[in-house]
């Protein structure tokens, strides 16, 4: 009886409420984020710095872990307790999802004062806004369709960066003839998939729309699909059979020391080069993966507002005011690799590779070719994201022959879709 | 007056524990039941699906890995940690010298949290920087260790490193359990003549049995609850070569925005706990009351 | 009581000794190794790490990683290193283990020393939940704790390790206290000794081993869990565990690792202090009674 009873009472009080309880008498905004590491970090507190001179404190709420898979856990149970966050860094479909919870607050007042709606890329918008209105402000633009070569090993290969697929094989035999491993990876699914996205974008943007972004079950199970694991089966005979489960950065520092040819990642890889003291140009070089010269898939760290009582609207704003201003856009994205969210933002203060994204960011969302990234939750929402990892990952470590993995793929789609 | 408080007193003081148990426990289990026959998403949601969400559970080529992968790794922690931890107690147990430092180096893993430890043991266990690497260059060459790099090998390295950090405990236990022993016993045998090694085996050992028990429940609990260890340590992969249920049950229930399958997932999980822990739980019990 | 069994003992014969004695050692080796790795990879500078020598002693030695650790990493947007976090950890613990002894000790005595018809069944489902994956149980708790009002704080936090240490607890008093004479009890009982004084005078006096194990048990589950730190704690009672996963695993920030291994024994070192002090009476308590079945 006691238990039927407590059951009950528990279903009847776990419908969640999204109403924030929290009363501070100060304005202040509370943020939930992952940026824990030194150049995150401190960029954001240059956010932190500009809120606090307009007299709103910042309480810090960091939780890290697996691209913000820990934070997305912790934002759930706090929302479910009733005790939403003002502020939450979030990635691509989390923010419809949210939306569409009705959790989200609304920033039109001030999108429409500082006319967001003509400097945010399109794409972008896509995410931003929901039904109409602006729920988020996004703090910058990663795009994943990089590839990082070592200066030094690509002057033994011939020194011409690739601009094809063929051009690129040619150029890996080369690195892998030159007994170099040709290219780092590191084999965890979120990697596997980065390089996914961009070989499928590599075999046109059309296709790279209708399998990722329309799943559209015809180019998902076509012949072109079956090219696309092809190729992942070629990428892979150029890892060393050492990668699987290696984190990003330590492939990155073997394209650093020399020891491997290229790196296909986003843009934060960068920082890894920066930071040994590489320049741009010189010791390494950065190119667009080859075939997709002038597209772009990317994805954006955006700071959801989640409804919260009016005392905290206020601040809430002048928060979003502050993410979008132009100098505060430039000042992060320079630190963190990314590019910034707006596209009237001065160059000034970037590398060549940070100047070069921004114009292709400029081009890609001029010419209809940004897309979300898959492998950054842009493309579709979580549940077919993962799917897709599952399926890039098993085929990648050789569980999947790629006629399997087309099979799999359509099926492992539909099954969450 | 007085003599009802009396009697009514211990009900009173163990009524609070088993009420919070009661609610925070089988009132959560319950309440996950339902959830799991509901098309929950990102949030709970109360719309009824019925059994959908088994059905697609175990469609999924993901859950039935996961499944695998505890049996593999449950038995060999358990049997391995098992064993070790006695086999460590009887070494430690024969009047040896540096005791009191070897116990507490064979303890300690258990007070670490895997959140880093677990790097440590991905380097040690990488071919490329750890074990392999020194190996070779100790000179020699041709050693092979990439288990963990190696999907059929996987998640035997997650039993290495599950078993680094709990066998220990299990030691103590055992050697809690042999400073038990009464010597009465053991000189008699000596008396009539038995070696070391078969009074081990007959009389020492059998005594041993509640320690067995004791064990059992606490690494049957572990494996099961095992999510940390495997996310430092392989995150899963190669491939999904190391999804344990409670990975998979995170995954679905958090990062893959499917509750309803996620707690679908768990209540496979705590019927097959329970299916275990019952009837051991009964035989015991009850066994405790005739003696 | 905790010396050798020694008439067990194996009958010197030298070899027979020195083949234990390398076991025990290369054993020794074994639980040493992952710690090994870590104390000598926060000892250099990255560079060092970067070149992927493991297990090399450093070249150049450096304690730059602990002190960065402990005050000037980057944990949030500002970078206070896990100093801060060490208190809140400790108002989260001592309450907790505090909590869930006192109730674990009480639960034992009643159920060995007070049975009632049924007593099996509470002991029995209070262990069952032991078994319970904690990822289940997040979005109620959470529920709960907001209705409550403790969402957020530390005393929330106290709750949710109090009410999952519970079956544990009561497992070790119980099976200690099963061992434990009833005909004291039942003396004191005819004397005219309270529930409570019977407790307080007969049994706790002699409890001190069990409580050893208990709270050992306790400090070290919830010094380290994470999983509720990161989902029920607030700005201002974030524990040490959940800074430390700030401080080790961002996705797509430089990696320093010598930090990250200097940070990770900063927040074990509580709980390896008390298994390196306490371990003698660790072992003495759990003979005295947590391994009887």
């Amino acid at each position: 009886m006691t238990t039927f009873r407590a059951a009950k009472y528990l279903a009847g009080v776990a419908v969640v409420a999204l109403s924030a309880v929290s009363a501070q008498a100060e304005e202040s905004v509370e943020v939930l984020h992952w940026w824990t590491s030194g150049g995150e970090a401190a960029a954001l507190d240059v956010l932190k710095k500009d809120l606090e001179s307009k007299g709103v404190s910042w309480a810090d709420m960091p939780v890290a872990g697996g691209g913000g898979e820990q934070a997305m856990t912790a934002l759930r149970a706090r929302v479910t307790a009733g005790n939403a966050p003002t502020a939450v860094q979030m990635l691509g479909f989390d923010i419809l999802d949210w939306a569409k919870e009705g959790a989200l607050g609304n920033l039109n007042e001030v999108a429409a004062a500082e006319g967001w709606d003509s400097v945010v890329p399109t794409a972008l918008q896509g995410f931003g806004k929901y039904d109409g209105n602006w729920i988020s402000a996004p703090v910058n633009v990663h795009s994943t369709n990089w590839v990082w070569i070592s200066k030094s090993a690509l002057d033994a290969a011939g020194g011409k960066a690739p601009e094809s697929w063929d051009e690129l094989v040619a150029v890996l035999d080369k690195m892998q003839e030159n007994g170099l491993t040709a290219l780092a990876h590191g084999g965890q699914a979120w990697q596997d998939a980065t390089i996914f996205d961009a070989v499928v974008l590599s075999l046109g943007t059309d296709f790279y729309k209708a399998s990722m972004i329309d799943l559209d079950p015809a180019a998902l199970g076509g012949d072109q699909m079956v090219e696309a694991f092809d190729r992942m089966s070629k990428l892979r005979s150029y890892v060393d059979d050492n990668f699987s489960g290696r984190d990003w950065n330590l492939a990155s520092a073997m394209v650093i020391e020399g020891k491997a040819g290229m790196q296909m990642m986003g843009d934060w890889a960068k920082g890894e080069f920066l930071k040994a003291g590489q320049v741009p140009g010189q010791d390494f070089v950065c190119i667009r993966f080859p075939g997709t010269q002038g597209a772009v898939t990317f994805n954006s760290d955006q700071f959801a507002m989640f409804k919260v009582g009016d005392d905290r609207t206020g601040p809430q704003k002048l928060m979003a005011s502050a993410i979008m201003s132009p100098t505060f856009q430039s000042a992060f994205n320079v630190v963190k690799g990314s590019v910034p969210a707006r596209t009237d933002v001065p160059n000034d203060a970037f590398d060549d590779c940070g100047k070069k994204g921004m114009v292709d960011l400029a081009d890609a969302n001029s010419s209809g070719t940004l897309y979300g990234s898959m492998a950054h939750g842009h493309a579709a929402p979580a549940a077919v994201k993962n799917a897709v990892y599952d399926v890039v990952t098993r085929h990648f470590n050789g569980e999947l022959s790629s006629q399997e993995a087309v099979e799999e793929l359509a099926a492992a789609i539909d099954a969450v879709k | 007056m007085k003599e009802r408080l009396q009697e009514l007193t211990p009900k009173l003081v163990l009524s609070p524990s088993f009420f919070l148990i009661l609610f925070f426990v089988y009132g959560f289990i319950v309440y996950t039941g339902y959830l799991s026959m509901t098309d929950s998403k990102m949030l709970p949601s109360y719309g009824w699906v019925g059994l959908d969400n088994y059905e697609r559970l175990w469609k999924l080529p993901h859950w039935k890995r996961s499944l695998n992968n505890l049996a593999v790794f449950g038995i060999l922690y358990i049997v391995v940690c098992t064993v070790l931890g006695l086999l460590a107690a009887i070494l430690l147990d024969q009047k040896i010298r540096a005791e009191g430092l070897l116990r507490p180096i064979y303890l300690y893993p258990m007070a670490l949290s895997f959140i880093v430890t677990g790097t440590a043991w991905k380097w040690f266990l990488d071919p490329g920087i750890g074990l392999e690497n020194t190996i070779h260059q100790w000179g020699w060459e041709t050693f092979s260790f990439d288990w963990i790099k190696n999907r059929n090998y996987a998640i035997y390295t997650v039993v290495i490193a599950a078993v680094w950090q709990s066998s220990g405990f299990v030691m103590a236990m055992f050697l809690a359990g042999l400073r038990g022993v009464d010597n009465e016993i053991i000189k008699a045998a000596q008396i009539d003549g038995a070696s070391t090694v078969r009074i081990y085996r007959r009389i020492i050992i059998p005594l041993m049995r509640p320690v067995f028990l004791s064990a059992f429940v606490v690494l049957a609990h572990l494996a099961i609850k095992a999510y940390d260890l495997v996310i430092a340590l392989t995150g899963g992969g190669p491939g999904q070569a190391t999804e344990l249920p409670a990975t998979f049950m995170y995954s679905y229930t958090f990062t893959r925005n499917l509750m309803g399958i996620g707690a679908s997932s768990a209540i496979i999980m705590l019927i097959m706990i329970f299916s275990i822990i019952i009837p051991y739980l009964y035989s015991e019990l009850r066994g405790g009351k005739t003696q | 009581m905790s010396q050798p069994s020694a008439d067990v003992a194996v009958q010197t014969n030298r070899l027979v000794r020195i083949a234990i004695y390398t076991a025990l050692i290369v054993l020794a080796v074994y639980y040493l190794l992952p710690f090994y790795v870590m104390v000598v990879n926060s000892l250099k500078p990255l560079d060092e790490i970067r070149e992927g020598d493991m297990l090399a002693l450093p070249r150049q030695w450096t304690i730059a990683p602990w002190l960065s650790a402990w005050s000037t990493a980057q944990i949030g947007v500002e970078p206070t290193g896990l100093r801060p976090y060490f208190m809140n950890s400790i108002f989260m613990v001592v309450p907790a283990v505090a909590l869930s002894t006192i109730l674990g000790a009480l639960n034992g005595y009643v159920l060995t020393k007070w049975r009632f018809p049924g007593h099996n069944l509470v002991f029995g489902m209070m262990l069952l939940a032991c078994f319970i994956p904690f990822q289940i149980v997040l979005i109620p708790m959470a529920r709960v704790l907001g209705i409550l009002g403790l969402a957020g704080t530390t005393w929330g936090l106290v709750l949710v390790h109090t009410v999952y240490g519970l079956g544990f607890t009561t497992l070790f008093f119980r099976n200690y206290y099963e061992a434990f004479p009833t005909e004291l009890v039942r003396a004191a009982q005819i004397d005219g000794a309270s529930f409570f004084q019977i407790f307080r005078r007969i049994l706790l006096p002699s409890s001190g081993p069990i409580i050893v194990v208990t709270v050992i048990w306790q400090f070290t589950n919830v010094w380290n869990d994470f999983l509720f730190g990161a989902s029920f704690a607030d700005v201002d009672s974030v524990p040490m565990t959940v800074a430390l996963n700030n401080l080790v695993s961002s996705s797509t920030g430089v990696k320093e690792y010598n930090v990250h291994f200097a940070g990770a024994i900063l927040a074990a070192l509580p709980t390896l202090i008390v298994y390196v002090v306490s371990g003698r009476y660790f072992v003495r308590g759990l003979m005295a009674g947590a391994v009887k079945g």
